[in-house]
């Protein structure tokens, strides 16, 4: 029988393994040196925020692997031979593949800041940071400092805040996530972000982490010279594909391990997949390197299809992503850039209370619509995907917007005021139609 | 400055809890003649040994509530063992006449653990108590409920601040005792089922926690509170202070708002205030929206004897009963699903949107819990349906066994392992250990009914948004009805389960926006059904049309 070897249960390799199995009856064997069972990193930090316990990240009860034929090995692996096939753990195993998967995901960046290894210095992406953060939590965190603006950041300074800790964020652009969201959006969830207490330090970034006596964080100083109280810094700038153990191989290695559109290595029978995975010529404008959850779950998928015989591509549909910042959620479909591109024309609304906003991005000259951003309101997938594959106009996608409503039932509706806004605008006749199940239900069937 | 005073309204809370349970291990029973020759007519005792015994040891005197319970009892099982031994002797002696025995048999006391003092103690130290808590019943009701609801008040209205904007933070849940099964949780645990245990089978106990509700009792249907107005009208309290708790909590948002709103209106007015009003103006105690099979004691004969003596309004309730149970409720599961009743209409429900709010992270959500929970919860719907069937023979045939059972003891076991055990003792006190709705998921027959009208034949779903889920667990987490909504959403699919009440709390914490709750038509297997590819796979999808 056929042996596949996984490293890396996260979304990635725990998608393809199940897959696999679905469709064969391959011997699966799935490593991971971090957890017995695959849990929602995304979830990480709730655990911390006590909104749940760790059990409740795992989406498979531990039966569930005993059931499906499923082998899960808590190890860490040193090395692959990739001539002789084989790997070898910390626990002086040596396991022989017939197919190798690695999904061995991220690892925060570091840039080789002063004081980047120091006590209380961490970022937040495996169980250990969790526990990590945990300990030193107990411990006592007096002030803490965040270190990149992005999402895990953000995540970050509320968790911090729901235990009450102070938080300072530096972030190296002039608003919150400066390079992927645009400005009027930025700003917004920046005010929010604020309103919560979160002290922001824009366009700072860190020099220096100083330590006390004990060899744990006691401030960081930044390059502008302000020097910020803090014996927790979390380092959130970012991650990259969590290679090292894998350089000096014959393995073709960039920044990620770098595949072709289904997935193989430059070695026989070793594939690669999820946040560790380098497209060589990525799908149309996607990039090379993909590390959300969603990209990982269709990558596995997708390679578990042709393991067990398919021939598919890498191929991806529209772009779409969601994130949630303290208490306003946010929802993307198709491609809105920080920057709007040259030929694209946009119109923003925002609620008065500033908290919900919908931000339009469409082709100036065709009126195709290119992306739409949303925060504050719940957007429905299927109808999006579907006006994107049609290639829908934005005017279309207005007069249609209440389709696409999906904030829970009584929910205030800002559709009237979105179109009309447009209409005066941009001097257009849009009219809004009411919802209509028919529509919304077929783009759900094709 | 705010957390002063929230821990100022914790400790008026604790006050009002402490006096409201301490009033019982004061005041004075005592027997006036007048009194104790009242309670024996309305019991019918014609025991002459009960009688002349209970006439010199207990008329005039003086009793704690523990003495004369004990006291009523002792005497009451004497005089059955007596009465039941003489009957045998007689019997075995053949001499005695039929009538003499038949006469004899009228002499004895029936008890039954379960009902002694609900029904037979209880009833005499509701008259006789006496005492500082009896003199001064306001002011204790305001000791007890008054310092129960400001405290409530006091610690719930500041979090409007602490809390921060408007959203659902349940930080902490799982490091504070009281929400994570720990000493707290485990106190309130046993507080309540020692009141639910009182309050149903040792009422007796708590006459003094029972008559401070008196004054409002008179003023609404003017008779003194019996343990059942108690009860109602702290269901009422209760769910109202903590309905202010889900105001804050849920401020931004509507479905919550409405939904709390609803069933509290359908609590107070149609549970509690139509009833005792009913009752008032001299009409049966009826309360228009408790639905057959949860009212399994609808069809029962002493109700459909006390319906059908009620004139014209005694008639509608009968026909309103039935066609709500049958039509109403069916038909408005097929439109709204059944969280139209369970969490918008129904008491149980109500209380445990509120009251139980906090624990609803603690039902189980394993496959095995899943399997439990459908044999049980149909098990007590096909005990309902058949000892209904069977009370409606009785009925008609006037026989009161039925396939070698009789219909009074079944009636009798369900009441007591149903109606009181299941639904209250485990129901409301297992909250904090396993989640605010244990007697919906695992025993209401309702529940099981609409459940399945949901599961096969309506518009209701929660739907799932595309490939949005990134399988964090908020949902399943908190869904108290165990149902593990994750596993659905991270694979595209709608969720369409028998147990769902719509509560919608669910896609209230997702934090991606992944969930709705809806009623829409049904084209083609969309409403259930698991997409082969989760949205985003565009790849996969063409790959399997073809
Ligand atoms: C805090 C946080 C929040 C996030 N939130 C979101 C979000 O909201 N939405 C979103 O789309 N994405 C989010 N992401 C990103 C998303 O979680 C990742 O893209 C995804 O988990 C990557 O999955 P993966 O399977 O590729 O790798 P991973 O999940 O990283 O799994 C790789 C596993 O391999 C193990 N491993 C690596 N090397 C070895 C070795 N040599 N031997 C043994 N085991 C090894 C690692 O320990 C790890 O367990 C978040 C990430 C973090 C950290
Ligand atoms: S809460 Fe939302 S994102 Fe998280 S598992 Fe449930 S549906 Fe998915």
């Amino acid at each position: 029988m056929e042996h596949i070897v996984i490293i890396g249960n996260g979304i990635s390799g725990v998608t393809a393994a199940r897959h696999i199995r679905k469709l064969s009856d391959k011997k699966i064997t799935i490593i991971s040196s971090e957890t017995e069972y695959f849990y929602s990193r995304t979830a990480l930090m709730y655990v911390y925020m006590g909104h749940m316990k760790f059990e409740h990240t795992q989406p498979y009860e531990p039966h569930f692997w005993k059931k499906n034929r499923i082998e899960l090995k808590l190890a860490y692996v040193n090395k692959v031979d990739f001539s002789e096939q084989k790997l070898f753990t910390d626990k002086a195993e040596v396991i022989a593949y017939d197919k190798l998967i690695l999904a061995v995901g991220s690892t925060p960046n570091k840039f080789g800041w002063k004081g980047q290894d120091l006590i209380g210095v961490q970022g937040l992406y495996s169980r250990q940071d969790l526990e990590n953060i945990e300990k030193l939590s107990i411990e006592g965190i007096g002030h803490g400092v965040i270190v990149g603006g992005g999402l895990i950041g953000v995540e970050l300074a509320e968790m911090l805040h729901s235990r009450h800790i102070p938080v300072t964020f530096l972030v190296r652009e002039n608003r919150f996530w400066g390079n992927v969201l645009p400005r009027q959006e930025g700003e917004l969830i920046s005010r929010h972000i604020r309103e919560h207490g979160v002290d922001f330090q824009f366009e700072e970034e860190l020099e220096e982490i100083v330590a006390d006596a004990n060899g744990r964080a006691s401030k960081v100083i930044t390059k502008s010279g302000k020097e910020i109280e803090a014996n927790f810094v979390g380092l959130t700038a970012g991650v990259r594909p969590n290679i090292d153990f894998l350089k000096g191989s014959e393995l073709k290695i960039e920044r990620g391990i770098v595949i072709d559109r289904k997935f193989a290595t430059n070695q026989s029978n070793v594939y690669a997949i999820g946040d560790c995975a380098q497209f060589e010529n990525p799908v149309n404008g996607r990039r090379p390197i993909e590390q959300v959850w969603y990209t990982g779950r269709i990558m596995g998928e997708t390679l578990a299809r042709n393991i067990c015989g398919a021939e598919l591509e890498y191929s991806p549909g529209f772009w779409f992503n969601s994130a949630k910042f303290f208490d306003i959620e946010y929802q993307t479909y198709g491609i809105v850039l920080s920057e709007l591109q040259d030929g694209q024309s946009e119109f923003y609304w925002e609620h008065p209370d500033g908290k919900i906003c919908m931000h339009f991005v469409f082709n100036s000259e065709s009126k195709m619509f290119v992306g739409v951003n949303a925060f504050g309101i719940r957007l429905r997938h299927d109808v999006f995907d579907r006006w994107l594959n049609e290639g829908r106009d934005i005017n279309y996608v207005l007069a249609h917007l209440k389709d696409a409503n999906f904030d829970p039932e009584f929910y205030k509706a800002y559709e009237n005021s979105v179109v009309s806004q447009y209409n005066s605008e941009m001097s257009e006749n849009v009219r809004l139609q009411s919802r209509s199940w028919n529509r919304i239900l077929t783009a759900l069937k094709t | 400055m705010l957390r002063t005073i929230k821990y100022f309204g914790l400790g008026l809370f604790l006050i009002g809890l402490v006096v409201f349970t301490a009033v019982n291990f004061v005041g004075e029973y005592t027997v006036a003649p007048q009194k104790f020759e009242d309670w024996v007519s309305s019991k019918g005792i014609v025991s002459e040994l009960f009688l002349q015994e209970a006439r010199e040891q207990i008329v005039g005197n003086a009793f704690t509530s523990f003495e004369l319970t004990s006291k009523l009892s002792e005497l009451a099982e004497k005089s059955h063992q007596f009465h039941v031994d003489r009957i045998r002797e007689w019997e075995s002696e053949g001499q005695v006449s039929q009538d003499s025995i038949n006469a004899e048999w009228s002499k004895v006391i029936w008890l039954d653990w379960s009902k002694t003092h609900k029904e037979f103690t209880y009833p005499l130290l509701q008259k006789t108590v006496g005492g500082a808590v009896a003199d001064h019943k306001l002011l204790f009701l305001f000791l007890t409920f008054g310092l129960g609801i400001l405290g409530g008040l006091l610690y719930i209205l500041p979090d409007v601040v602490l809390l921060g904007p408007a959203g659902i933070k349940h930080h902490g849940i799982y490091h504070n005792s009281a929400t994570n099964r720990g000493w707290v949780g485990i106190s309130v645990f046993a507080y309540l089922i020692v009141f639910y245990c009182t309050l149903y089978f040792f009422p007796a106990y708590m006459v003094n926690s029972i008559i401070i509700t008196d004054p409002v009792s008179l003023s609404l249907s003017g008779n003194s509170a019996s343990q059942w107005f108690m009860y109602g009208f702290m269901y009422c309290v209760v769910m109202t202070v903590m309905a202010v708790r889900m105001y804050v909590k849920y401020r931004n948002n509507t479905y919550q708002i409405f939904r709390t709103t609803v069933v509290l209106f359908f609590q107070i007015a149609f549970a509690f205030l139509i009833p005792e009003l009913l009752v008032k103006f001299n009409q049966p105690w009826y309360d228009f929206k408790n639905a057959w099979p949860l009212d399994y004691d609808f069809f029962f004969g002493w109700q459909l004897d006390q319906l059908m003596a009620s004139g014209n309004l005694g008639w509608f309730m009968l026909i309103w009963g039935v066609v709500l149970s049958l039509i109403i409720v069916p038909v408005m599961v097929y439109f709204f699903g059944k969280r139209w009743y369970c969490s918008w209409v129904c008491g149980c429900g109500g209380l445990a949107e509120t009251l139980g709010d906090p624990y609803r992270q603690h039902s189980d959500k394993s496959v095995k819990a899943w399997k439990i929970e459908r044999y049980l919860i149909h098990g007590v719907l096909g005990f309902a349906v058949v000892m209904t069937i069977m009370t409606l023979i009785v009925r008609s045939t006037g026989d009161q066994y039925v396939f070698g059972l009789e219909n009074y003891k079944v009636q009798s076991w369900y009441g007591f392992f149903i109606g009181s055990i299941f639904s209250g003792v485990i129901g409301t006190g297992f909250y904090p250990l396993m989640g605010n709705r244990v007697w919906c998921r695992f025993g209401c027959p309702l529940a099981a009914y609409m459940g399945l009208v949901q599961r096969f034949k309506s518009k209701f779903r929660i739907a799932t948004n595309g490939g949005q889920c990134i399988s964090c667990g908020n949902c399943s987490t908190y869904c108290e009805q165990g149902i593990d909504v994750r596993s659905y959403a991270q694979k595209g699919q709608n969720i369409v389960r028998a147990s769902c009440v719509g509560c919608g709390v669910c896609s209230a914490v997702c934090p991606r926006g992944v969930l709705k709750l809806e009623n829409a038509p049904n084209t083609g297997g969309s409403r259930m059904e698991a997409p082969e590819v989760v949205l985003g796979n565009d790849g996969l999808k063409s790959l399997l049309k073809k």
